[in-house]
């Protein structure tokens, strides 16, 4: 049973994967998700920090119907993210480190085969699309030009414009910045508040940037190795650690520093998160 | 429970799945368009092996009608050879080719059913097979200058229709390869086609074949396809319900069981975290 303020419940989620056989035969699986709980509120924008491996995208992609889980449970809108995957993908979508678009096809092109997976028909498209990808300032008059031939940035504009596209309830962000220019991320990031705002939208932002997640959640949560270690408004992270930044937090709560240089099982993860 | 439901009544579902189908079409389409000049340096490809095929009926010492009807014979099996690897490689490329291109994890990950998206990419396979084959075939034709005075295309079209609810459902089982082998998939496609066409006497009877080889014809839809379009185009025969019936029977087979494999394996690949892009 869940309250009807609550998005997102996760339950005791585990996932791991078996890795390729190494130099001395069969490796155990690796884990990625560790038995992790949470919940996240209606209209609440929850930001979950992490290393590249530490099990982020892994958990994006369960709540995205796209992994079935070892043991536990997640529950989106009250739809169970395994038994109910339909229903669950009525209401989610999401925006990932790569734009993965078709790279021939236009920003249009792109924009309208999403759509239809959704329900919207090339009349609704064609005043839809340019009106949105306006929204997210991407130039309309650019829509007819391949992807391959689009900034990163740019594509970047893309991918917010198709999960706007849907009008998602649950907007799943995984490293939706990396990889951008000062300014893009900038625009990215403004353009995530303005959605928090105008829509009744509820935000799970995957990053390993500190200050996005900072800037941007009404509470921060640190996905280490599988395990989530806290999820708390910034200010009562910092209280409990008696830090001044989330790094110092980081540094505390594993003993690591935050940008550490990797160990080969943590390269592993990175493989498979 | 108080869940958010997506608002949708049965009739609504319906619609909902007719756009879903009409998208994926509409997305090869446009590929088509963006790729024009790859799929007419393929068809010119698929033209001159056509010819290598045809060409050995003028090697083998025969003259008039009976070099003509050995040329049909050949061309025939080119056509339905270049038909079914079409429709073989669309279908398997409803996994392989948004792995590629980054965008699998968004397929399948919106609402729209497995056996809509997999039926639109089948549809789309068989309109375009369709085109191609008819251009391989009118080329040949014109080309090396054979006589088809008696062909009954209607028949002809008519039966290809038919066979192709096969070779889609069975195009489905081979599209879930990719999907369990990222590295091998496509190419086992390739060699189930290629398996499928040598059974089903492409370019030759197939009572040439051994015996248990004669036995696995009787169950591919290409044997039928194959006899029956021969038949057509030489001596303009309709639609025989000796070619129709198995048709029908391996086509109502086929796309469940082809459903039921394709569904096996992506619950496998998201057990195994293997529904993501390549890179």
């Amino acid at each position: 049973m869940q309250h009807r303020s609550q998005a997102v419940v996760v339950r005791d989620l585990r996932k791991e994967f078996s890795r390729p056989r190494g130099l001395h035969g069969r490796r155990p699986p690796r884990a990625a998700l560790k038995g992790i709980s949470f919940e996240i509120a209606r209209g609440e924008c929850v930001a979950v920090l992490g290393q590249n491996g530490s099990g982020k995208s892994t958990l994006v992609r369960v709540l995205s119907t796209l992994l079935l889980a070892d043991g536990g449970d997640a529950h989106v809108f009250g739809h169970d993210v395994f038994a109910e995957a339909r229903a669950v993908q009525h209401l989610v979508n999401r925006v990932s480190v790569e734009a993965s678009f078709f790279k021939k096809l236009s920003a249009a092109e792109n924009l309208a085969y999403a759509a239809r997976f959704y329900g919207l028909m090339p009349a609704q498209t064609r005043a839809e699309i340019p009106r949105i990808l306006e929204r997210v300032g991407f130039p309309a008059e650019r829509r007819g030009e391949a992807m391959e031939h689009l900034s990163r940035g740019m594509q970047q504009k893309v991918a917010l414009a198709r999960a706007l596209l849907t009008s998602p309830v649950l907007l799943l962000l995984d490293e939706p910045t990396t990889g951008l220019d000062p300014r893009s991320k900038q625009e990215v990031q403004a353009f995530i508040r303005e959605l928090r705002l105008r829509h009744d939208s509820t935000i799970l932002l995957c990053t390993h940037d500190m200050q996005e997640a900072e800037a941007l959640a009404d509470r921060i949560g640190l996905l280490d190795r599988g395990e989530l270690l806290f999820l708390e408004p910034v200010a009562e992270v910092k209280a409990r650690y008696g830090v001044d930044t989330l790094e110092e937090a980081f540094f505390v709560a594993t003993g690591r520093a935050y940008d550490d240089e990797k160990t080969d099982d943590d390269r592993d993860r990175a493989v498979f998160a | 429970m108080a869940a958010v439901d997506s608002g949708l009544t049965k009739r609504g579902l319906l619609r909902h799945e007719a756009v879903g189908l009409f998208g994926v079409v509409e997305r090869n389409l446009y590929l088509v368009k963006r790729y024009f000049l790859w799929d007419l340096a393929f068809l010119l490809w698929t033209v001159a092996n056509t010819l290598t095929i045809v060409f050995i009926a003028r090697g083998v010492g025969l003259e008039g009608a009976a070099r003509n009807e050995l040329e049909t014979r050949l061309l025939v099996g080119g056509v339905i050879w270049a038909f079914l690897g079409i429709i073989f490689e669309i279908v398997t490329e409803t996994v392989a080719w948004e792995r590629w291109e980054g965008t699998i994890e968004y397929t399948f990950m919106a609402p729209v059913s497995r056996p809509v998206h997999l039926i639109g990419m089948g549809v789309f396979a068989v309109i375009y097979g369709f085109v191609r084959a008819a251009l391989v075939f009118l080329a040949v034709v014109a080309f090396i200058g054979i006589h088809v005075p008696h062909a009954n295309y209607g028949a002809a079209i008519a039966l290809l229709a038919i066979s192709s609810v096969s070779f889609i459902g069975v195009g489905m089982m081979t599209a879930v390869l990719p999907l369990i082998s990222p590295e091998k998939g496509m190419q086992l496609g390739f060699v189930a086609q290629g398996l499928m066409l040598v059974v089903s006497g492409v370019y030759y009877p197939v009572s040439v074949l051994p015996g248990w080889m004669q036995w696995v014809a009787k169950i591919s839809p290409a044997t039928y396809a194959l006899r029956g379009n021969r038949a057509q185009i030489l001596t303009g025969a309709g639609l025989a319900w000796a070619d129709v019936w198995p048709l029908l029977v391996i086509g109502t087979l086929s796309i469940p069981a082809g459903l039921v494999v394709f569904r096996a394996g992506e619950r496998y690949a998201k057990r195994h975290g293997k529904l993501k892009r390549s890179g």
